[in-house]
């Protein structure tokens, strides 16, 4: 193990580091803590410059409420509820499709497609953005509702996720299905009854990580929808900073609201996502 | 639509996707209204509208400032809605030469023209025909701290002189003279608006606006000359560069800061304190004897050309040409009806507002709306540059005119 | 797992499968890369007839200062997130240890990784705040004074850097957390009898032993400084003129704020041209690791 276990260390340098580490969170957490502590003052705190002294009084959950009450933020949360699911799972079955017809069937152009599929999940946005935007508004009438976000971050999201199904069915042994043909079973239920029940893990990791992924979507939610009723909460906590003047006790309690879903993801499903998150950074 | 490679066309075919049809007693109205209380006024003219006109169903969508400015081109060349809210002057233009709105001629009878006026009836017409209807109008001036001005000691400011000594009295107290929020940019354009305005006046500022003249002429350097004299005495609030108009506003709302040049939409933020305190006052003159001129932002509504229900937008647009309408919706914004037989809410801001318009007849449509967007653009980033960076100013000239010259460059 | 025999035969069998995504992708990837390019050969501002002007947009572009600046910060934003894997490292060998609650530690250390940029970009742009900023309170309180930094044509671009370099470092070192629980034991061992230690073992023992994920902390820190769009148009718009500026941010504020697609389409270009050189290298590297 390196470095060498801290137990091993000398009892000063255990001590130092059993500090060391909650302080140190503190510190990298210290921007987020910040927020935190003003989504519960008071208005007439913030109003009176009173940013960082000791509060005159708590205001925690009432500023919540506010924004709630003030504000199209429950609309934007259920906007961001229903482009996220639909966006994960249609990616995940166009994905897991082509992985297996990628992993599994020999022919010439194999390495041709997954090479596009990579390279087209590293290309920058703008290169798409006029174009698509154009497709959602004049070919696809998609463009300002939740299916133009959905449709396209499938689409999307597809190169990297094929890329990743790809290797993890590569590892599943072809004797396996070699077996199943044998027996008769055609493509698609060596598919369905075979390969889909091993790569569940896969799935699950690509899930948590897909729904971080789209739910922090920023860029495509300014470009493809214009309304509250579309808006994904991104792109409606940056319309209401203007709403919302200098009320930073509601900017920055909504901004809690807006991380809170992909966290508690996060911590629900940690392995998951770690796991999908390091692949091919082990093994070589 | 504008732009129809034949990939597209050949997938509309194929798709055959037409947009709803739309029900004939049905119209959309699209705006841009967004503040709760613009769009409460906006609530309300529907519900009169479907009460005076019953059967008719209107559709009322809207969307953000931003947002709006960016959606309206996509409508206007594809789907386009029945009514839509939008700009006078320029702006209107711009979207009336490729035969994107519908002429409304019609309904600008001569005591139509009478009741807004010829200001107004001039921004909403392009080679004789009318293209809109205004509805709103709102003045810019100087807003300031009635309490702390005289607590410096100042005295009305009507001249450039009195507003330099503002500056160095209001200094002197430890407060911040002038604020604004330079971060959003185009508070800077008001400064330079009213500089022209009052150096150069209306029908140069025009001239420029229009791509005619050159940023290198020597009466836009004037401009900047005066502008540098504020600079030096250091009469802007520091750190405007991080400041959005909102962020700014609260320095002087705390009294940190004495006056802010913002039309009068800045009234709706004070508080019942504020309220007392604040007061307002015309741009001062600078040169003797140029005619005064205000920027005075109308909006308006439209009708798209390709517009589903005509007839019903036209029937709309009328409804909010009635004096009575507009003396609700003006209630609601606290802002000045256009059609002037309209009673004006009681507010002393707009007394005076009012007061100011009709006395002046020249009302330019503040700088990003009289010249094209991207020159507007371009010209409020070099605006903002200059307010930090005053020795830039031949490059920052030299840049703007460039733009200048290839925006305006004759179409080949 | 070399190419086995017995692997299903023939792209026909393999098309019903391959087919719906590669349809989804070739009209919302492949299909808008040509368009752009095409767009990018045009005068056109969404309202009137596009306008074909050859070149004329990459010669502008060219004699443009903004996108010389805007140029200029993408390098310092690639320059700078190469500081993402070392951070990232240095941090992982600290909470590579084995003490009660240190999962807990690991996760919140990684945090700052799963909330969207918008919401870093705010918690960002308060604690740099000239005015009330907890940074600024900090510098006062030990006598210095204050700048307004993302207010200033020079502090605006390392500002947002840093604030992008928070959740960048936390994901650099999830993955050298997870490379180093694969680091052989037995090497390490062995090492330590010779006499390696610290900084020695580190470079002579460790950091091969992880070059796995040394390349995916690259690749990923090289994407996410090039795609740096979200943090600037929260934080600064690439302001104060221009001067935080990147190419992602420049090409959408010409495309929607000056309504030039053609312009913006050309900057767009420019920019997958450099994204270009990356994923070639990317691919290279991949498809040979794929060949062994």
């Amino acid at each position: 193990m390196f470095p060498r276990p801290i137990q091993t260390a000398s009892p000063g340098a255990r001590a130092l580091y059993r500090v060391a580490l909650p302080v140190s969170l503190i510190i990298w957490l210290l921007p987020l803590l910040a927020i935190f502590l003003t989504s519960a003052r008071t208005a007439q705190d913030l109003a009176q410059g009173n940013y960082w002294g000791w509060p005159h009084g708590t205001n925690l959950f009432g500023n919540y409420a506010a924004v709630f009450t003030s504000s199209p933020m429950g609309r934007y949360l259920l906007n961001s509820i229903e482009i996220t699911l639909p966006a994960v799972a249609g990616t995940l079955v166009l994905s897991t499709l082509a992985g297996f017809g990628l992993a599994k069937f020999r022919f010439r152009a194999s390495s041709f497609v997954l090479a596009i599929f990579i390279a087209g999940n590293f290309v920058p946005f703008q290169i798409l953005m006029i174009p698509v935007r154009d497709l959602m508004i004049h070919v696809f009438p998609l463009y300002n509702t939740i299916w133009a976000l959905i449709v396209f971050h499938s689409a999307f999201q597809t190169g990297f996720c094929t890329l990743f199904m790809r290797n993890f069915m590569r590892e599943i042994p072809d004797s396996l299905l070699e077996a199943a043909r044998m027996d008769g079973a055609g493509s698609f239920r060596i598919f369905w009854l075979i390969v889909l029940p091993l790569v569940r893990p896969a799935l699950a990791a690509l899930a948590v990580l897909e729904f971080t992924f789209i739910w922090n979507d920023y860029f495509w939610a300014l470009v493809l929808v214009q309304s509250d009723s579309a808006r994904p909460i991104t792109a409606g906590l940056q319309a209401l900073q203007g709403m919302w003047l200098a009320s930073w006790q509601l900017m920055s309690a909504g901004a809690i609201v807006a991380a809170t879903p992909s966290v508690v993801v996060f911590f629900l499903m940690q392995r998951h996502f770690i796991s999908g998150l390091t692949l091919g950074s082990v093994k070589e | 639509m504008s732009r129809t490679s034949w990939v597209v066309r050949f997938l509309m075919g194929a798709l055959a996707l037409a947009p709803v049809a739309a029900r004939a007693d049905s119209i959309t109205v699209n705006t841009d209204q967004s503040d709760p209380q613009p769009k409460a006024a906006f609530q309300e003219v529907v519900k009169r509208f479907e009460a005076a006109n019953p059967g008719t169903h209107v559709v009322l969508n809207v969307y953000d400032h931003e947002a709006y400015k960016q959606s309206i081109r996509n409508w206007l060349t594809s789907a386009p809605p029945d009514v839509v809210l939008w700009y006078t002057g320029v702006r209107l233009r711009q979207f009336v030469q490729p035969g994107l709105l519908a002429d409304v001629s019609a309904l600008w009878t001569p005591a139509m023209k009478e009741a807004f006026g010829p200001t107004a009836v001039a921004l909403v017409t392009d080679n004789g025909k009318q293209y809109a209807v205004p509805y709103t109008q709102y003045q810019y001036g100087i807003y300031y701290r009635g309490d702390l001005f005289q607590k410096a000691g100042i005295g009305p400011i009507a001249t450039w002189d009195d507003l330099l000594g503002a500056c160095d009295k209001l200094n002197a107290i430890g407060v911040a003279p002038i604020d604004i929020g330079s971060k959003d940019l185009w508070p800077t354009a008001a400064w330079f608006d009213y500089l022209d305005l009052r150096i150069n006046g209306y029908a140069s500022h025009m001239q420029l606006m229009s791509g005619k003249m050159s940023y290198l002429d020597p009466k836009v350097r004037d401009v900047f000359a005066h502008w540098k004299q504020l600079i030096d005495r250091k009469c802007f609030v520091p750190n405007h560069a991080e400041l959005s108009m909102q962020e700014s506003q609260a320095l002087l709302f705390q009294g940190r800061a004495g006056m802010m040049l913002l039309g009068n939409f800045i009234t709706a933020n004070f508080s019942p304190e504020m309220e007392k305190v604040m007061q307002y006052a015309p741009f001062p003159s600078i040169t003797p004897g140029v005619a005064r001129a205000e920027d005075a932002p109308m909006d308006s509504v439209a009708v798209p050309q390709g517009a589903v229900n005509k007839a019903g937008a036209m029937k709309f647009v009328a409804f909010m040409m009635q004096p009575d309408i507009q003396e609700m919706i003006n209630r609601y914004e606290k802002q000045i009806p256009a059609n002037t037989q309209a009673k004006l809410v009681d507010d002393r801001f707009l007394v005076d507002g009012r007061k100011l318009l009709q006395a002046t007849p020249d009302h330019s449509q503040f700088f990003d709306r009289d010249t094209d967007e991207a020159l507007a653009t371009l010209a409020m980033k070099r605006f903002q540059e200059f307010m930090i960076k005053p020795d830039r100013l031949d490059r920052i000239l030299a840049d703007i005119d460039r733009a200048r010259l290839r925006i305006y460059a004759p179409a080949n | 797992m070399s190419a086995s025999a017995n692997r299903m035969r023939g792209g026909m069998a393999a098309l019903p499968f391959i087919a719906p995504a590669a349809l989804f992708f070739s009209v919302f990837v492949l299909w808008p890369i040509a368009d752009s390019i095409w767009v990018s050969l045009h005068d056109w501002d969404g309202i009137h007839r596009m306008r074909w002007v050859g070149l004329g947009n990459y010669t502008e572009l060219f004699g443009d200062d903004v996108f010389y600046t805007a140029l200029v910060n993408n390098i310092w934003w690639l320059l700078s997130y190469m500081l993402a894997p070392v951070f990232g490292l240095a941090m992982a060998l600290f909470l590579n240890q084995s003490i009660a609650g240190m999962r807990l530690y690991k996760s919140l250390f990684f945090f700052p990784f799963v909330i969207s940029q918008v919401v870093v970009g705010l918690v960002f742009s308060w604690f740099f705040n000239g005015d009330f900023g907890l940074l600024n309170l900090g510098l006062h309180a030990i006598g210095l004074h204050g700048v307004s930094l993302l207010g200033n044509a020079n502090w605006a671009t390392p500002s947002v850097i840093v604030a992008g370099l928070w959740p960048q470092t936390a994901y650099c070192m999830i993955l050298y957390l997870t490379g180093l629980t694969a680091v052989n034991g037995e090497i390490v061992e062995a090492a330590r009898m010779d006499g390696a230690r610290g900084w020695n073992m580190l470079w002579n023992i460790i950091i091969p032993q992880l070059r796995p994920a040394t390349f995916i902390a690259v690749v990923v820190s090289v994407v996410g400084a090039l795609r740096s769009f979200d943090l600037v148009s929260i934080m600064t718009k690439g302001g104060p003129y221009d001067s935080s500026a990147v190419l992602a941010y420049y090409m959408y504020e010409q495309t929607f704020l000056s309504f030039r697609y053609g312009y913006g389409a050309a900057i767009a270009v420019v920019l997958f041209a450099i994204m270009d050189i990356y994923i070639a290298i990317f691919l290279v590297i991949m498809l040979r690791q794929e060949r062994r």
